[in-house]
């Protein structure tokens, strides 16, 4: 068990230098942005006194690395700044939209994950068989799709055709937990069509991988039901590769959604970024942008640690 | 008294090239309870293939082609699914040759004795797991009540292949298959292992089918045994008879193997090749794995390095080839003190020590061809090329006793174990060496094949005169190969001498358990040292 905590101090180490890396590049990446935010804040009718003058009240007039340390430190302290479009805080900006993001990441992962291991085991389980190549054609095809092309299917046929959901996500922080969750079912629905076929295609290919051991031979000849073998023999020694697809899926459905957002006018931070990046919103981009990239980078140290521990061999491994 | 098992002109098929092959021709035995029936060959000879048929189970690409298998008056060729799941496990069961790898790394060992008796609907798992702790009592497993809850991992090889004779005990079936339980074992802990399969058949009364390679363990426990050879009956007898008087010619090239080679004599005041003093090295940077390692290997003789898993020997050789380098001592190779690391060695040093490996098949490149592999050296040491290197590789195969027109053009992937072998022994010999080092060079391979590889190693010794530093846990093949004998135990050299002294008393203590380990070909042997030791314990 010691070895273990060592191992995962060692990881969260190595994490918190990329964060620290990454910060760097968000930095400089916002720098290098053509256009300026003053002359884009004041319009094309500023004269240039003004502009000197909003630059000096921005900062902007300090040079790179100084301004990088006081955003740095700003950040670690919880410090967001002010937004430059309209001058509230920051924090409350990307607070509730994080939160919306979540939510809605945490409810496509609720259905996409058990229903991705469940056909995964199932089409391992039927290998080979026409209900494995169906199940395979119909994931595989989902994610050929680009993801606003499924939304409008969905939207045209359960919003429009059938009426059953509404096509636009609108949430506002008064509403109930039901009438949020009826909300987003087209959105979530959406990217449960896009991730499934991620997952399951990887929790098919670990548990097939894994059928070929002495292990599960063995089982076999203890008379064992075959999907017995395949829930217990199987699955639990295919869970590293899963657990880090997994992972990988669920960083998707946080950072990378900005599409759906869109077509679904669901309030997320990835909208939000867009949004901000178009009104060179600095401080908005920055710290959205270092939020996202924590939660990437936190969410493969998860899978790390999981995959670590779902194997009795390192659990255990004592010195 | 009738018979448990029948089975009648089975035949097995296997798919490959696009076809279903025949692998197994029109084998048909029986089995009466008590009693155990050995299946002896080589590798291909079919018997893992019978011993599982005997189960109505054929292993992913092989199919059950036609015959009858009749276990206690239940059919089981083309039996349905449901019917064969209902006896396997339960009347009939398996012990794999690996219990490492037959036993599931995610769940304790216990609960997958328990698996098979509560899925049954035998019993509760708490009277299985009860059952289960009596059984590891039973076959001397330490802290019984223990052991089972830990994961497989967490036990030596030698304890899993016991845990796993009681887990096909688990639903006290009528039949066990034995597949080869010992040979991934080390020689004294094959016996626990025997010494368990002989208490569950005599004692327990149950019918076993003991399948190995090895003729003088199954002597110990069948008591008929069956010899086969690709896919067919050999012969079958009972076990005296078949030692006593072998009918056909194939079972005395299997009894008669490991003979004993010429005795060369060794003395002091011949050439000393290599040199190796007061050597240790570690891999974790604290603790020596190996250490006070002195070793003389002399021009023309054969030095046998013994021991067993664990013990070191292979580490020696990494030392001294410069792979893990020394942190103390010396090492003296033809005279000239060698630098530790492989790195700072020049080339000429690394030619005139070359290495033969345990795995023939990793050892190649599966992409070249015989000419690549053999021609490499030559180029890489001489600097030889084209039509003069095409005439050495040729003459290298001739001296390896392969014909050069049918093997000098084929992909490594076309040969044979014993072929491969073969060929890195040639990929050596181009190097002109005067020491080779072989780690294990025969225990990958068949008993007639690696006797074949060490006819050829003792004739190539005559010719050139080279030395070899011989690594091995075989005590046969150290009997028939070496000069000189040094064995060793948990990272030191515990005894080291010439052949004759080494093998005869007064020994140490732990080259006698050794030695005393070794199955010989005499059905009483096994008895006969478990009584031994009785004996001295009490």
């Amino acid at each position: 068990m010691k070895n273990v905590l060592i191992l995962i101090l060692k990881r969260s180490g190595a994490s918190l230098i990329t964060v620290f890396i990454i910060s760097l590049i968000i930095f400089i990446g916002v720098e290098a942005l053509p256009g300026d935010v003053a002359e884009t804040v004041l319009g094309q009718g500023a004269t240039p006194e003004t502009v000197e003058a909003f630059r000096k009240e921005l900062k902007l007039d300090l040079p790179p690395h100084i301004r990088y340390g006081a955003w740095l430190n700003d950040f670690i302290h919880g410090e967001f700044g002010n937004s430059l479009a309209n001058g509230r805080p920051v924090a409350g900006l990307i607070g509730w939209r994080f939160g919306n993001t979540l939510f809605l990441a945490l409810s496509t992962a609720m259905i996409a994950i058990p229903l991705a291991i469940i056909l995964g085991m199932l089409a391992a389980l039927y290998r080979n068989t026409f209900f494995d190549k169906l199940i395979s054609t119909t994931t595989l095809s989902f994610i050929s799709f680009p993801e606003f092309f499924i939304a409008y299917i969905l939207i045209s046929i359960l919003s429009v055709k059938m009426n059953i959901f509404p096509s636009l996500a609108v949430i506002d922080p008064e509403m109930g937990l039901s009438g949020r969750i009826y909300a987003i079912i087209l959105p979530s629905l959406t990217l449960t069509c896009v991730v499934t076929a991620h997952m399951m295609r990887q929790t098919r290919a670990a548990i097939i991988n894994v059928l070929a051991s002495a292990y599960i031979e063995m089982a076999e000849i203890k008379g064992m039901k075959r999907l017995r073998i395949i829930v217990l023999h199987a699955f639990p020694n295919s869970l590293s590769p899963v657990i880090n697809v997994i992972a990988v899926n669920m960083a998707y459905l946080i950072v990378g959604v900005v599409l759906v957002e869109v077509v679904f006018v669901y309030p997320g931070l990835g909208q939000l970024l867009v949004d901000s990046v178009a009104k060179r919103d600095l401080p908005v981009v920055q710290a959205s942008g270092l939020v996202f990239s924590i939660v990437y980078i936190s969410l493969n140290l998860l899978a790390d640690i999981l995959s670590m521990l779902s194997n009795p061999k390192l659990r255990q491994s004592q010195i | 008294m009738n018979n448990l098992l029948e089975i009648k002109n089975l035949y097995l098929e296997a798919y490959y090239e696009e076809k279903w092959q025949p692998i197994v021709h029109d084998i048909s035995f029986d089995l009466k309870r008590g009693e155990v029936l050995g299946l002896i060959g080589e590798s291909g000879a079919g018997k893992s293939t019978i011993g599982l048929a005997a189960m109505g189970y054929a292993r992913q690409g092989c199919r059950i082609a036609s015959g009858s298998i009749n276990l206690d008056g239940i059919e089981m060729f083309n039996a349905s699914n449901k019917d064969l799941r209902k006896v396997r496990g339960s009347k009939i069961s398996y012990v794999a040759q690996s219990a490492a790898a037959s036993f599931n790394p995610a769940h304790r060992v216990i609960k997958q004795y328990a698996e098979a008796p509560v899925q049954h609907g035998l019993m509760s798992s708490v009277q299985a797991e009860k059952e289960a702790i009596e059984l590891y009592e039973r076959l001397f497993l330490p802290s019984p009540d223990k052991i089972g809850y830990r994961y497989p991992h967490e036990l030596s090889g030698g304890q899993l292949q016991r845990a796993m004779v009681a887990m096909a005990m688990s639903c006290k079936p009528d039949i066990i298959v034995f597949d080869e339980p010992t040979t991934a074992l080390d020689v004294t802990t094959q016996i626990e292992v025997l010494a368990a399969v002989k208490e569950i058949t005599e004692k327990m009364n149950k019918a076993a089918l003991y399948i190995t390679h090895d003729l003088a363990v199954v002597a110990q426990v069948a008591h008929r045994i069956m010899v086969l050879r690709n896919g067919r009956l050999v012969e079958m007898n009972e076990t005296r008879e078949l030692i006593k008087n072998p009918k056909e010619k194939y079972t005395r090239e299997l009894l008669n193997v490991r003979s004993l080679r010429e005795n060369k004599t060794i003395h002091d005041k011949m050439d000393v090749i290599l040199n190796i003093k007061n050597v240790a090295a570690t891999y974790t940077g604290d603790k020596n794995v190996v250490e006070d390692i002195d070793l003389t290997v002399r021009k023309g003789r054969t030095v046998a390095l013994v021991g067993e898993s664990g013990s070191g020997k292979s580490t020696v050789a990494k030392i001294i080839t410069g792979l893990l380098p020394a942190n103390n001592g010396s090492i003296k190779f033809l005279g000239k003190e060698l630098p530790r690391k492989l790195k700072d060695r020049v080339k000429d040093d690394l030619r005139k020590m070359q290495m033969i490996y345990q795995m023939p098949d990793t050892a190649l490149n599966p992409k070249q061809t015989v000419r690549k592999v053999i021609g490499r050296p030559l180029e890489f040491y001489f600097g030889i090329r084209g039509k003069e290197a095409e005439e050495q590789i040729r003459q290298l195969l001739v001296d390896i006793e392969l014909d050069p027109d049918h093997y000098i053009g084929r992909l490594t992937t076309e040969l044979s174990g014993g072929e491969k072998q073969r060929i890195c022994i040639a990929r050596a010999l181009a190097a002109k060496p005067d020491l080779i080092i072989c780690d294990e060079v025969t225990s990958a391979l068949d008993q007639l094949v690696a006797e074949g590889i060490l006819d050829l190693l003792q004739d190539l010794q005559n010719k050139t005169n080279m030395s070899y530093l011989f690594i091995t846990h075989d005590l046969a093949t150290v009997k028939a190969i070496a000069d000189k004998i040094v064995i060793m135990l948990q990272g030191k050299i515990v005894e080291q001498g010439a052949k004759k002294e080494i093998l005869t008393p007064p020994h140490h203590e732990y080259t006698d358990k050794l030695l005393a380990s070794v199955p010989e070909m005499d059905p009483d042997w096994l008895d006969n040292l478990l009584e031994k030791r009785a004996s001295t314990f009490i």
